[in-house]
Formats: structure tokens, C-alpha cells, sequence
């Protein structure tokens, strides 16, 4: 799953932001690649710290944004308040898009962690996270 | 009526690629009905065997979420555009 730099932190803000509840958004890019070009965070529905639901008219929304930019959406990620950054059965069991990435962030620690998934048919495959420059000391000049 | 109903990545597999099809009907039960005839692989994606929408699925006509219409015998207004999109969820 390869962010930019800017996508990966927005991730990880809407995720701070989003405590103490779980925090959820969309990927966008081209489908069944490993790219993604745009993020649009949304609401979480459930307004839960154990579950998370994409607003069903924000997902309206950002679908038809991503069909303007020519992509689709290829991605959802989400927080886990105290958990590892790894699907939980839940997850798994409603994971639906073979092609899609499931990308986790674990707000356990006080360093947050990022990995990411793909689930096809209950079968959890753990995928590199490739953020160039997250991480990476700022330059001085 | 003829309307354009977009279909959601995980279920294009089944429509050859497609990512929204041409159709017709009066409700949106007719066009689902006519989808399937062209696409039997979504039997059972979209509706159910017993004939209720799938509980991942959320269906718009236009702006509109069908639930709070009327489901299935929600009519679809010429031009209309139908969305399929998975409902995203999790732990």
C-alpha cells in the first residue's frame, strides 16, 4: 500500500482527532492497484470506540468524487483505540471487496502504527505500508 | 424509464468490468430484476433470495437512499441514476 506523505498524515490527524472513538475514511485510486492518490475522511456513523460505519451518504459522496477524478475507491482505513493494528473478526467478517486495501492504525501506543490488508474471502495477507518521507528527519537548512 | 445504475468495485467481476449500466424500468425493483437478467452472477448480491436488499448494500436513487423510500417500489424517474455501494463497516 503505497501514501503519500501527506495522505499518511492526514490519516493519522483524523485518527487523533477522531478520540476516543474509532476513527474511518476512504482510499482512493485506481482499483486493484496498490496506490493511492486521494483520502477523504468521513464520519464515523457507529460514533463508537469498538466499531466503526462509514456514513452511507459521506460513501455517496466520495464515490461520485472519485468517479470526477476517474478512480474509485480501493481502500478504507481505520483506527483501533486499544488494539493491535490488525483485523479484528469484525472486520474480517465484513470486509467485502477482494481488491480493496484495509488499511489499520493502532492508536495503542504512544507512537501510532500503520499496516495494512487485503482480506479475500476471510483470508487476512498483511502488505508492505510504503509512505516515502514519513518518519524521515526534517532537512535543516 | 431509462436510467444508469453504477455498480460498486467488488460486484463489477460480475457485469464483465462494467462500472454502471444502461437500463430501463419504472421501479427500481424492475431494473434490479433486469440487471440480474444480464448479469445472472449478481443474483443474490443486490437482493436477496427472499426479495429484501442485501444488508451490505445501500442503494441510492439519485440523492436519495431507497431505505427511506420505498425499497424496492421506489419508482426511478427518467435520467435517473441508481448507486450500488457497499456498506463499509467494521470493528
Amino acid at each position: 500500500m503505497q501514501l503519500t506523505k501527506d495522505i499518511y498524515m492526514e490519516m493519522i490527524g483524523h485518527c487523533l482527532s477522531g478520540l476516543p472513538d474509532e476513527a474511518c475514511g476512504l482510499l482512493v485510486g485506481t482499483y486493484g492497484e496498490d496506490e493511492a492518490s486521494h483520502i477523504f475522511v468521513t464520519k464515523n456513523a457507529a460514533a463508537s470506540a469498538m466499531v466503526y460505519e462509514i456514513d452511507p451518504k459521506e460513501m455517496l459522496a466520495v464515490d461520485r468524487q472519485a468517479q470526477d477524478l476517474g478512480a474509485d475507491i480501493m481502500g478504507v482505513f481505520h483506527s483501533h483505540t486499544h488494539t493491535d493494528a490488525y483485523p479484528s473478526p469484525t472486520d474480517v467478517a465484513q470486509a467485502l471487496d477482494p481488491g480493496w486495501h484495509y488499511v489499520l492504525v493502532s492508536l495503542r501506543d504512544t507512537q501510532p502504527v500503520v499496516r495494512s490488508y487485503t482480506i479475500v474471502d476471510g483470508v487476512i495477507t498483511e502488505e508492505p505500508v510504503i509512505a516515502p518521507g514519513v518518519g524521515e528527519p526534517e532537512v535543516s537548512r | 424509464m431509462a436510467v444508469e445504475v453504477r455498480l460498486p468495485t467488488v460486484l463489477r467481476t460480475h457485469a464483465g468490468g462494467a462500472s454502471s449500466v444502461q437500463l430501463t424500468g419504472a421501479t427500481l425493483g424492475d431494473v434490479l430484476a433486469k440487471l440480474v437478467a444480464e448479469y445472472p452472477g449478481l443474483a443474490g448480491q443486490v437482493v436477496q433470495d427472499d426479495g429484501s436488499l442485501h444488508k451490505f448494500v445501500n442503494i441510492y436513487v439519485n440523492d436519495d437512499d431507497v431505505r427511506y423510500l420505498q425499497g424496492l417500489d421506489t419508482p426511478v424517474p427518467d435520467g435517473a441514476e441508481i448507486s450500488i455501494l457497499p456498506a463499509v463497516a467494521g470493528g
